[in-house]
């Protein structure tokens, strides 16, 4: 009896608890998780890498002498495309993406590689820019050195500038992927299963959202606290290596 | 070896810094380069090998003029190699790192022509590197990053990693004046030792005493032209214009 009215009190979190272990562990609900937890870790880390790639050619677009016609029209293309990514809602990217381009490009991608293709184009808008300070970051005469001992432009870039810029920027690029992984949460609009459809599907089977909800909103958390300090344990790691090695 | 012919530089197409430059540096030949604050010593320095590219003039090296947009100016940078100021060492290598990368980079990329291995181009320059740093006494610092050396050992390594690409030339921008005054003996003994293997040099620089000791010719560079030149006994003795002896009461 003192068990329901306490639990009244507390909008039956008791007996609603109850439920959500049962839709997770006896019905299976945790396989769901689980593919909502890979998924948005796929997307994000895929995202990231491809987002990477994107930011280092936009950003050494960016940073090219620009004598020559072709880095200049380059570097309005990429103007465009940082200003596109960056200037609309990702949902709006993931809608026009997923239901306008695909179907029109005619391909024939999953929602879950939609999805991974989408966050990587987004996110190279960011890193571009993430990227292009890192690049600035770097003493100029290490661009001087490079060319006095007789390697090109790009070479230098590729060989001397850039490692030294990411290593900079690596906090940053942290910050970026934790962003990405909270991005993820809108990914049912094109129907890709995350945390999110998971949970709510956990819910659906009985109409209770209030435990499925907030074990979603703690793995949420849980993982970035995880990331997080994964990126310190790096950071430290890198400053040794700056000091004994 | 080198032939300047009226070379001219502005910046921005504003400020002219040099103002028609002509001289010849012969091979085996130590210029020291002399001069006030602002007179377009380091940009004379920097035409030679266009890292600032000239904007008249032509730099004839064994006949061919550099100054040409349509030159591979790599290949030259090669035999003209530059140490400067502020070391420019490679933060993201390791000292043996820093001074292989080049060799091994062209090595490795003219290797059909060499005949040989990837692996051989690779010993071959990993031992020279070695007996590169054991010259300077700086064997045991190979693995170290730049970011552990003191500033006399960033510029003696920064020396040899010019030295390492077989340069015929080597160019130096005030190779001592970002250092600590303890430290500046032993970047000049390096140099002089170079001097003594016949290397042709030329070097900016503010150490008087340096320049007299170890050139054949000084150039006295004030207002972007060469204002002066002879020996150093000329120039230190017997000094002809005004402004080459108000720069040397106000240096010696
Ligand atoms: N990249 C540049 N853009 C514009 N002006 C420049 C540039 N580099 C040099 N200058 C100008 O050219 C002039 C000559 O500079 P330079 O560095 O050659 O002098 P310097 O003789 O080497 O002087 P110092 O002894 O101080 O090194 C200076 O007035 C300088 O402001
Ligand atoms: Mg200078």
């Amino acid at each position: 009896m003192t068990f329901v009215i306490q639990g009244e009190k507390m909008g039956n979190f008791g007996l609603r608890y109850q439920v959500f272990k049962e839709e997770l562990i006896d019905n299976h609900g945790y396989e769901k998780v689980l593919e909502g937890l890979k998924n948005t870790i796929l997307i994000a880390v895929v995202g990231l890498i491809i987002g990477i790639v994107i930011g280092i050619i936009i950003a050494s677009i960016e940073v090219m002498p620009k004598y020559r016609i072709l880095p200049k029209i380059l570097n309005r293309l990429c103007h465009v495309y940082v200003a596109f990514f960056r200037g609309t809602p990702l949902v709006v990217q993931l809608l026009v993406g997923y239901y306008v381009l695909r179907p029109m490009m005619g391909l024939t991608i999953n929602a879950l590689d939609s999805c991974m293709l989408i966050y990587g184009l987004n996110s190279g808008a960011y890193v571009s820019e993430i990227m292009r300070g890192g690049i600035n970051s770097v003493d100029p005469g290490q661009m001087e050195g490079g060319r006095a001992i007789g390697f090109k432009y790009s070479t230098t870039m590729f060989k001397i500038i850039i490692p030294q810029a990411v290593k900079n920027i690596l906090p940053t690029l942290g910050n970026e992927f934790i962003a990405l992984i909270k991005d993820t949460s809108i990914v049912s609009f094109v129907g890709a299963l995350d945390l999110y459809v998971a949970f709510k599907y956990i819910g659906t089977n009985n109409y209770e959202f209030m435990v499925p909800y907030l074990a979603m909103a703690l793995v949420y958390i849980v993982l970035v606290l995880f990331i997080t300090l994964l990126i310190k344990l790096m950071e430290r790691s890198l400053k040794k290596s700056d000091r004994s090695k | 070896m080198i032939e300047v012919n009226d070379l001219h530089k502005s910046f921005n197409k504003k400020i002219d810094v040099l103002k028609g430059i002509t001289t010849t540096i012969h091979d085996g030949e130590k210029i020291a380069i002399i001069g006030p604050s602002g007179s377009g010593k380091s940009t004379f320095l920097r035409c030679l090998n266009c890292l600032d590219d000239p904007t008249g003039g032509q730099i004839l090296y064994n006949g061919v003029d550099i100054a040409n947009p349509k030159v591979d100016i790599n290949f030259y940078r090669r035999k003209m190699s530059m140490v400067f100021q502020q070391f420019n060492l490679f933060n993201n290598k390791t000292v043996l790192d820093n001074i292989m990368l080049a060799p091994m980079y062209f090595g490795i990329k003219n290797r059909k022509a060499t005949g040989k291995t990837r692996q051989q181009v690779k010993t071959e320059v990993r031992q020279k590197a070695y007996s590169l740093l054991e010259k300077i006494g700086l064997a045991d610092k190979a693995d170290a990053y730049p970011s552990q050396l003191s500033g006399g050992q960033k510029q003696r390594v920064a020396i040899i990693r010019a030295l390492a690409m077989d340069p015929e030339v080597m160019l130096f921008d005030e190779p001592t004046s970002a250092l600590d005054p303890e430290m500046v003996g032993e970047v000049l003994a390096v140099m002089k030792k170079l001097a003594a293997s016949g290397m042709t040099m030329v070097i900016v620089t503010h150490e008087m005493g340096f320049a007299r000791e170890v050139a054949d010719r000084i150039m006295f560079i004030d207002d972007g032209i060469i204002m002066e030149e002879g020996t150093p006994k000329e120039i230190f003795d017997n000094p002809q214009c005004a402004r080459l002896k108000d720069f040397l009461s106000k240096v010696l």
